[in-house]
């Protein structure tokens, strides 16, 4: 793995903290693999991909499975299954880095599937990165299916900041009884990227909650599409929320759906989509901040 | 430490010039405590921003430390000292209270630290600093916050635009106590007599000019005839 490699997998990883557990695949091939007696992880015989199989009462683990996409003209797939035990508390950290430059283009599709028993709780986080210039094509287009028990917790986070340049990513999931499902996702897109960000929950058990924050920023001329839909069939709570910043010549579509399917399912969408208030970027020219550094920490903050 | 200078400030209002500010002059010395009251509409936030540099005055000049800052950017008065506290604080989705504490003190306050800025409004510190400075707090705490950032920020000048309004007894106490430390310059524009009894000086604005201005003794009547009993200003 070259220096640049490295850096992209610190990055989506955080592995410079050398985990316990982990699975890296570098250009469409395994290359390092670490398990224990309550994590193994096995590779898929008919197809590219991996089973991570968690032991019922694993606490307190890290399972980082990074992908980096260093090559030109790489189209990497993967199916990634999680089989998660009950009463686990773990860490999962996913992610990819693609890089290229040039005429040319690389792709990854990562399909992670969860199925996590009962009385779990999860966090899951992933990251994209790219990195390149402006002539390259760097393509994500990560699909996530979540089933989750009942009493179990999954909080996700999901960033794709900047680099990537067409990305359609996908997330489906299906609650169970009291079942929690926490999604926060943070999205910046520039130049011509496009993005594409799709979500299906289906709150089944009684009592099953989801909280969805979208934050979004689309600068240059790229554009961003948010499509949720929550369906309530029990009762149940449901809150989608999404937020966006438009500059130059971005541009965000929202569309947000909520379906009761019983009397007793609460279901609430907002969505706010603007520029960056004049207010607050003299609200920290006021504490020193010059107008350019006043809308960088703004949007970092914003995407947090 | 600062001077106005024949500030005119006119806007255009169904096609006809108004005078917000016309032709106002003064100056404050290193130190003082210098209170603006005056009716709604008679211009003090417009002054207060000004001398911020949140607007740009039709005429006139402002010196700070005695150099022309007339034209000069926001983020370099700040630079140089000035401090802005705004009559409605400005809420951030994301950015935290710790966040803006660092901006504001220009380093990466310790836990302790920053608490002890949110501790000095009478705010229990520890319950605040990694919120988010947004619309789940409320317009007393919001307004705590932004005096927080001016501590926090050191200043030399510290503008503070109707600083009182929102929070409760204890703060606004609290806030007297301040005001009336004397360490730094403060210009705050209030309605409240008990900050106006220990102002330095009282400006006193009408329509846009200075119609009176002095100590709270040389103008107590005056006052308290015109501004303080019609308005309900005892704390």
């Amino acid at each position: 793995m070259n220096e640049a490699e490295k850096k992209l997998l610190e990055e989506v990883s955080a592995l410079h903290e050398i985990p316990q557990i982990y699975n890296i695949r570098l250009n469409g091939k395994l290359v390092a693999r670490a398990v224990d007696s309550d994590v193994n992880i096995e590779s898929k015989a008919d197809k590219d991909g991996i089973n991570i199989y968690v032991k019922q009462g694993t606490k307190n683990k890290s399972v980082h499975i990074p992908v980096i996409v260093s090559q030109k003209d790489i189209k990497d797939k993967v199916f990634n299954d999680f089989y998660i035990e009950d009463n686990c508390d773990i860490l999962i950290v996913a992610g990819c880095g693609i890089s290229c430059n040039g005429n040319s283009s690389a792709g990854h599709n990562g399909i992670h599937s969860f199925y996590i028993g009962k009385n779990c709780n999860v966090r899951y986080v992933e990251k994209h990165i790219g990195d390149g210039d402006n002539l390259a094509k760097r393509e994500l287009d990560p699909v996530t299916n979540i089933v989750l028990g009942e009493n179990s917790t999954l909080k996700m986070e999901t960033s794709q900041l900047r680099g990537v340049t067409r990305s359609i990513r996908t997330t489906k999931a299906t609650l169970d009884k009291n079942a929690k499902l926490f999604i926060k996702e943070s999205m910046l897109t520039d130049d011509k990227d496009f993005v594409r960000s799709v979500f299906d929950v289906e709150l089944n058990g009684m009592d099953s909650k989801v909280d969805i924050v979208s934050r979004s920023v689309a600068q240059g001329s790229s554009r961003q599409e948010f499509v949720s839909t929550v369906s309530g069939k029990n009762k149940c709570f449901g809150h989608v929320e999404c937020d966006g910043i438009v500059s130059d010549g971005g541009m965000i579509l929202s569309t947000p759906t909520i379906v009761a399917e019983d009397k007793d399912a609460m279901l609430v969408h907002e969505a706010a989509i603007g520029k960056i208030s004049d207010s607050q970027i003299e609200k920290l020219m006021t504490l020193g901040l010059s107008k350019e550094d006043a809308e960088r920490e703004i949007i970092n903050g914003f995407l947090r | 430490m600062l001077e106005l200078q024949n500030i005119c400030y006119e806007i255009v209002e169904n096609n006809k010039k108004k005078k917000i500010l016309d032709n106002v002059s003064l100056s404050i010395a290193d130190g003082e405590l210098v209170v603006i009251t005056g009716p709604n509409g008679s211009g003090k936030s417009t002054l207060s921003k000004i001398i911020m540099g949140l607007i740009k005055p039709t005429s006139g000049k402002i010196l700070y430390k005695g150099k022309d800052i007339t034209n000069i950017s926001i983020c370099e008065r700040a630079k140089m000292g000035i401090s802005f506290a705004f009559q409605q604080p400005v809420q951030f989705k994301g950015l935290t209270v710790k966040d803006l504490i660092d901006i504001a003190s220009c380093k990466k306050n310790t836990v302790i630290e920053a608490c002890e800025f949110l501790s000095k409004v009478g705010l229990c510190a520890r319950e605040y600093i990694d919120r988010p400075l947004d619309s789940k707090l409320s317009g007393g705490e919001l307004k705590r916050i932004e005096l927080a950032l001016v501590l926090a920020k050191n200043g030399e000048l510290n503008i503070c635009d109707e600083p009182e309004a929102g929070i409760d007894l204890w703060s606004f106490d609290a806030l007297v106590r301040l005001f009336g430390e004397r360490t730094k310059t403060y210009l705050v524009i209030s309605h409240q007599k008990r900050l106006i009894e220990i102002a330095d000086k009282i400006i006193l604005l009408k329509n846009g000019v200075i119609d009176a201005q002095g100590d709270f003794k040389n103008l107590q009547d005056k006052l308290t005839n015109q501004v303080c009993d019609r308005l309900g200003g005892e704390a």
